[in-house]
């Protein structure tokens, strides 16, 4: 267990390298680009307001002083500035991580119960409607969000008018998008969970809890289920990065708030501090999903725990 | 949507027909794999000559004709400008799909960098490599790419690239693994055995045998690279909508929406259809060459 954290502190400090060095690496000099953005136009600047501004970010400093400063700020939770608002990057990305992370909370629960739903429902019934539930995995995992989101949104929203146009904070208005990102996810896990489930399905216990006079379903909710669940919650922590890029997408897409927009529009405006605020938080939240996910296997499947050095 | 999850879909046995004399040793071909190939060959010519496709200029405008729904005049409809959106798409191909396999081949390119030098590094520079993998791989491959075009500014060059870094970390593991089970393996050992020196075994056997699934990953890779490269033009972070590249098509779609769906829902079909064709292609491949290792 140590050393699964020793290691993601070391991707964490990584990441944290990337960042800094992206942030380092943006082309021409950082003061005159910082207030190009705030004025929306090139304009020659006097030494002393680029001075000002050096000052004011530190970039005056020899680059390792900057980057010892940086990994410091985010120890303690800083984050840096934003180039274009004068604001802490945390206050930017703090307001608005909540409505993201009930997005792909929602999503994520959405995907599992999909996920189960089809693959009990479908997996190992004969060739034909496993090979239609495998297809469906299949294609439902190609769908790109952007398009599967105009979808739903034109057929539930604009047609049936089920759901609101824009996704304000309300529980309707969370649907659509959350769906969105459920289902390329669902074909996803429904793959991974698929193949363990019809080979669950020809295990010994199976025959045994069939003897026993259990039902079909029975067998495959109590024990199939548990057995073929691994490389789903395996994927999970994978799931959860992924579920935050598709919102950036998706965000988009039915025009609500979240960090995904925030990011569109520095990447824009080659505002650094925040793409990589995001970026970091992105990965460092992946770490940390990985190391739950990590502790659910032993929970799921008790003969892991002798395997893992503690 | 990501590149490390297409080694564990589809493809996967299915079960073997039995009661049959003599068994099967070929299965037949599925019906994707032909329609797969059909819809490839298709966006092939598309690519080459999109001149024997169209019915019309792509960019000819035509405002009497604004915003007319599929129909026999206009397959696919038209936009706000009476632009025919089929000639569209059909010259879209061309951008669409350099800039995916541009993609992809940085992708792969990295990938098999980092992949065999995470493998055969040795002790100080495998692990390093390991671990520049592992903290590229905690980056979603969008948030990595929009980290390279905020780095880079939007343009078709910077999308290719993006998308390439973004994808290649999956990859590399895909790689570090092939090599790896390549070294292992008991025709390596018997190499080592005759005395054939490192570098010949390394031409000769590891890399050719790694590489092999690299043809089956290129097709998923492309199909994929044109979903990110779209996704990132949808954002207006990519190619700019005067292109006929099919993201730039749906990001000047969106805001007609509500008035005419087939601007965003036509041109996100045919990607869709592209990406399906290539993942059956790649993934009809892969188990093609894993048959005949077997």
């Amino acid at each position: 267990m140590l050393r699964r954290l020793l290691g993601a502190a070391l991707v964490l400090w990584g990441a944290a390298t990337v960042a800094f060095a992206a942030q380092v690496a943006l082309p021409g000099d950082r003061a005159t680009i910082i207030f190009n953005i705030r004025a929306g136009q090139p304009i020659e600047r006097t030494p002393e307001e680029l001075a000002a501004i050096n000052a004011q970010y530190g970039f005056q400093l020899p680059v390792l002083q900057q980057y010892l400063d940086y990994l410091s700020g985010l120890v303690r939770g800083d984050l840096g500035n934003s180039y274009q608002q004068f604001r802490p990057v945390t206050a930017i990305i703090g307001e608005q991580l909540g409505a993201t992370l009930v997005l792909t909370a929602s999503a994520i629960a959405l995907a599992w119960l999909l996920t189960v739903l089809w693959v009990t429902a479908t997996a190992g019934r004969g060739r034909r409607t496993s090979g239609f539930g495998a297809a469906v995995d299949t294609v439902s995992a190609g769908l790109p969000h952007y398009w599967l989101g105009v979808v739903l949104l034109l057929v539930f929203a604009l047609e049936l008018r089920w759901v609101p146009v824009i996704s304000d904070g309300s529980a309707t208005g969370l649907l659509l998008p959350a769906l969105t990102l459920a289902v390329p996810l669902a074909g996803f896990m429904g793959q991974a969970t698929r193949t363990e489930f019809e080979r669950s399905l020809a295990q010994p216990f199976v025959l045994t809890a069939r003897m026993r006079g259990m039902s079909d379903l029975g067998v495959r909710v109590r024990h199939v289920l548990r057995h073929s669940a691994l490389p789903a919650v395996t994927l999970s922590g994978w799931a959860l990065g992924a579920t935050i890029s598709g919102a950036v997408v998706v965000e988009t897409v039915f025009t609500r708030a979240g960090i995904g927009r925030v990011l569109v529009t520095a990447v824009n405006n080659q505002d650094l501090p925040i793409v990589t605020g995001v970026v970091v938080l992105v990965a460092a939240l992946y770490v940390v999903a990985n190391l739950l996910v990590d502790a659910a296997h032993v929970l799921i499947d008790p003969r892991l725990a002798k395997g893992t050095t503690s | 949507m990501s590149t490390v999850l297409t080694d564990a879909a589809p493809g996967a046995p299915r079960p073997a027909r039995t009661g049959r004399p003599g068994g099967r040793t070929r299965r037949p071909r599925p019906w994707s794999v032909y329609l797969a190939t059909g819809t490839a060959l298709f966006f092939l010519v598309a690519v080459a000559a999109p001149g024997v496709l169209d019915t019309t200029d792509p960019l000819a405008l035509n405002l009497s004709q604004a915003l007319q729904a599929p129909g026999p005049g206009h397959w696919f409809g038209t936009d706000e400008a009476g632009r025919d959106l089929w000639s569209r798409v059909v010259h879209g191909a061309r951008p669409s799909l350099a800039i995916g396999a541009g993609a992809s081949a940085v992708s792969l390119s990295l990938a098999v960098v980092l992949g065999s030098l995470a493998a055969l590094g040795g002790r100080v520079v495998g692990p390093a490599v390991d671990r520049l993998v592992e903290v590229l791989f905690s980056f979603p491959s969008l948030l990595l790419a929009l980290l390279l075009v905020a780095l880079l500014g939007p343009s078709a060059l910077t999308q290719a690239v993006a998308v390439g870094v973004g994808t290649a970390p999956g990859y590399a593991r895909m790689v570090r693994g092939q090599v790896l089970s390549a070294r292992g393996s008991a025709y390596v050992e018997a190499a080592v055995a005759l005395g054939h020196s490192p570098a010949r075994i390394l031409r000769r056997h590891v890399l050719p045998n790694a590489l092999r699934p690299l043809v089956a990953i290129m097709a998923l890779s492309i199909g994929q690279s044109i979903v990110w490269a779209s996704s990132l033009s949808f954002l207006g972070l990519g190619v700019a909508p005067p292109s006929s590249e099919w993201g730039a098509l749906l990001e000047a779609g969106r805001p007609y929406v509500a008035h005419a769906w087939w601007l965003t829902v036509v041109p996100g079909l045919v990607i869709v259809a592209l990406a399906l064709a290539a993942t059956t292609l790649g993934n009809h491949l892969q188990s093609l060459l894993e048959r005949r290792e077997s």
